[in-house]
């Protein structure tokens, strides 16, 4: 994949015969997941934070833990609370020999469900047994509680054989929401924290990698012949992937932009700026980047612009090794050269 | 009211993982070009667009949205989405053509399950209160359901092992299959449990792939192919969410998608079933007899394609139709926890 000093340009041409893997990273995704409870659930959670279970019964009499806001039957709103007891018996059962994160446990457990003593439904809860060999259908088992308990379904840190003694939590109970001291429990939160490995494509990978060059790479459109920068996986007029690599110069026009007024968390440049679509000469697709090195009461429609790249020494593979485009003081381009790509 | 006939169906190969985006552009492009030349229509002769997929499987928010690069989505399209299997995404564009809005819908589902660690990202399918913050993952709460089944006595880990063993050699037909070939049963039940009572083999493969489905009304589809395979009985319904309350080795909204369908003189069922013992579930709760050929594709167990795997279903029994090999298939896709919704179709000959 490498080319000779010199013949940088005829090297830009090719196709892509032999494309390297596409680039990946870990993508990490975190956020709280906040809800509200309302009145049967916050009942429910409510209780736990006391260390009580309550279920509610249903049209037919049954009585449903965890409770059920709408009988599964009729579809009625369901009121009647109706409290149980916090042991019963296994129903069904499956064990996990590697849990995964966030489980109830870290060690090997059981997965079961579990009908507490008075209530005619079951609940979906960990058990920790040790080994599959000391699980059984039929057997009873209770609430192990966590140590500090915040009105969420948590509160429940796993169950254990009615006659084993309590074992050593292996993970707090999440936050919930904040309250006035004393007040029930309206909102519970859940810390939901996924892991990914991100593949960008490999026609966007090749303009990664050429970013750490310091190249701006585009690719053309075997059919309608626009160049798109970033290059697309397929061209969204004619769905076919963008191969044809086309080398764009760091020179262009802003298309349009907007004036940041507004201070937010995180901003790492001081207001008024702007940010504007820059449309690279060549290219037929603008992309959002910062316009600098004016007033931003001088930025206007048309302007020409070129890329003000970081030092070498910073550079990845990443559009961030622009650091902004400013004014090339070239005359600006008219309205029309630009109109269709607004 | 018109009547709604699949006239192309393709699939992209199901792989434990590809180096490509979560966007599925690239399962997607080659698919698109194929039911394009099978069916002799362009991009430009399709009215309606929809598709199923998940952000929670992609790790992004409207992931969806990239994938319409695929389609070519310029000048625009009338396009949808749902954030379930994409069969469901087949339903919506069946009420399209049947309102007599379009002639034709294009339907595609596409995931790439080995970005993320499947059977955790499926805990978010579940009741958000009190189920989902304790991560249950999906193979342990199919093993609940597949003991339930076992300790009554409703079928033994032999029979599991059958249906692995059936599923893998029929996929040998099947070049898209991810899993495929002979095993004795008896070798299977030597293997370690993954998730007891659950073996390897009882639960469907970590699969990356696309399907897609062209749909055209019944007058429409007399045009474009020889024998299209007219959807003469489409219906689905939902279990309660609460796991707990149902009778879990059995089916009752797939029982009664069946009995709102006539399903008499089916020969050929495609059944989306991760586990093995679903399968076992949803042949009762269908009243399928001997003579009913089950997934002869393989079904997913050989390759289970998140979020297009049950588009496949309909797309593999419409395929039945459209080779001339059967006259009357049907097809079932599964979306959630545990069979907790569930699409039944009948495809039948244009008569
Ligand atoms: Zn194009």
């Amino acid at each position: 994949m490498s080319c000779l000093a010199g013949k940088s340009r005829t090297c830009f041409t090719r196709n892509v015969s032999a494309p390297e893997l596409p680039l990946s990273a870990p993508l990490n995704v975190g956020f709280d997941y906040t809800r509200s409870v309302g009145p049967v659930l916050g009942r429910f959670v409510n209780a736990l934070r006391e260390r009580r279970v309550e279920g509610v019964r249903g049209s037919d009499g049954r009585v449903h833990v965890p409770p059920l806001e709408y009988d599964p039957v009729t579809a009625e709103a369901l009121s009647e609370f109706v409290p149980v007891a916090s042991e019963g018996v296994i129903v069904s059962w499956s064990w996990i020999a590697e849990p995964v994160d966030g489980q109830p446990l870290s060690r090997p457990f059981a997965w079961a469900l579990i009908r507490l003593d008075g209530a005619d439904s079951s609940i979906l809860h960990a058990v920790d047994a040790g080994s599959p060999a000391s699980v059984h259908t039929g057997q009873r088992v209770r609430i192990r509680w966590a140590d500090e308990t915040v009105g969420h379904i948590r509160d429940i840190a796993y169950f254990v054989p009615v006659d084993g003694p309590d074992t050593e939590a292996t993970e707090a109970p999440p936050p919930v929401a904040k309250r006035e001291e004393g007040a029930p429990v309206s909102v519970v939160i859940t810390p939901i924290h996924l892991r990914y490995e991100h593949s960008a494509s490999p026609e966007e990978s090749r303009y990664l990698r050429g970013l750490a060059e310091g190249k701006l790479i585009g690719q053309r459109c075997p059919s309608c012949e626009k160049v798109y920068i970033p290059p697309r996986g397929a061209c969204p007029t004619d769905g076919i992937p963008t191969t044809d690599e086309v080398e764009l110069p760091d020179t262009g026009i802003v298309t349009t932009f907007c004036i940041v007024n507004v201070p937010f968390l995180g901003q790492k440049i001081k207001p008024p700026y702007v940010a504007a679509y820059i449309l690279l000469d060549g290219a037929d697709i603008a992309f959002l980047h910062l316009v600098l090195g004016c007033d931003a009461a001088d930025v206007r429609m048309g302007m020409r612009v070129r890329a003000a790249w970081k030092p070498r020494d910073e550079w990845w593979t990443s559009l961030e090794n622009i650091g902004h485009f400013e004014p090339t003081g070239e005359p600006d381009a008219p309205y029309e050269s630009f109109a269709h790509h607004l | 009211m018109p009547d709604v006939a699949v006239v192309g169906f393709a699939q992209a190969p199901n792989v434990r993982s590809t180096p490509g985006t979560t966007n599925g552009v690239e399962m997607l492009v080659p698919i698109f070009a194929e039911v394009f030349e099978r069916t002799g229509l362009s991009k430009e002769d399709i009215g309606f667009w929809c598709s199923g997929s998940s952000d929670y499987l992609a790790g992004r928010a409207f992931s969806f949205i990239a994938a319409v690069d695929a389609i070519g989505a310029f000048p625009p399209i009338h396009e949808s989405h749902v954030e379930m299997d994409a069969a469901w995404a087949l339903y919506e564009a069946w009420l399209k053509i049947r309102m007599g809005e379009v002639d034709t819908a294009l339907v595609y589902g596409f995931g790439k399950s080995s970005a993320g660690q499947l059977r955790r990202v499926l805990a978010l399918q579940m009741d958000p209160y009190v189920v989902a913050p304790l991560w249950p993952d999906s193979v342990s709460v199919a093993g609940i359901q597949a003991r339930l089944g076992l300790e009554s006595g409703l079928w033994s880990e032999k029979d599991l092992a059958e249906v692995a063993a059936r599923s893998r050699a029929d996929a040998a037909g099947n070049p898209a299959a991810q899993l495929s070939g002979t095993v004795e049963v008896a070798e299977l039940l030597d293997a370690p449990y993954f998730a007891d009572p659950l073996r390897a083999h009882d639960i469907a493969p970590i699969t990356d792939g696309a399907a897609v489905l062209v749909l055209a009304s019944a007058e429409r589809a007399a045009d474009l192919v020889d024998s299209p395979a007219v959807i003469t009985g489409i219906e689905h319904r939902v279990d309660s969410p609460a796991l707990g309350v149902r009778d879990l080795t059995k089916s009752p909204s797939t029982a009664a998608a069946g009995r709102a369908l006539d399903l008499d003189g089916v020969e050929v069922a495609e059944l989306h079933a991760p586990f093995t013992h679903q399968e076992l579930i949803l042949r009762d709760a269908l009243g399928l007899g001997d003579q009913v050929r089950i997934n002869p594709s393989g079904g997913v167990l050989t390759g289970n394609p998140m979020f297009s795997a049950g588009l496949a279903r309909i797309g593999e029994a419409a395929n039945r139709i459209l080779d001339g090999s059967a006259r009357k298939t049907l097809a079932h896709a599964t979306s959630g926890p545990v069979l907790q919704q569930n699409l039944v179709a009948t495809l039948e000959v244009l008569s």
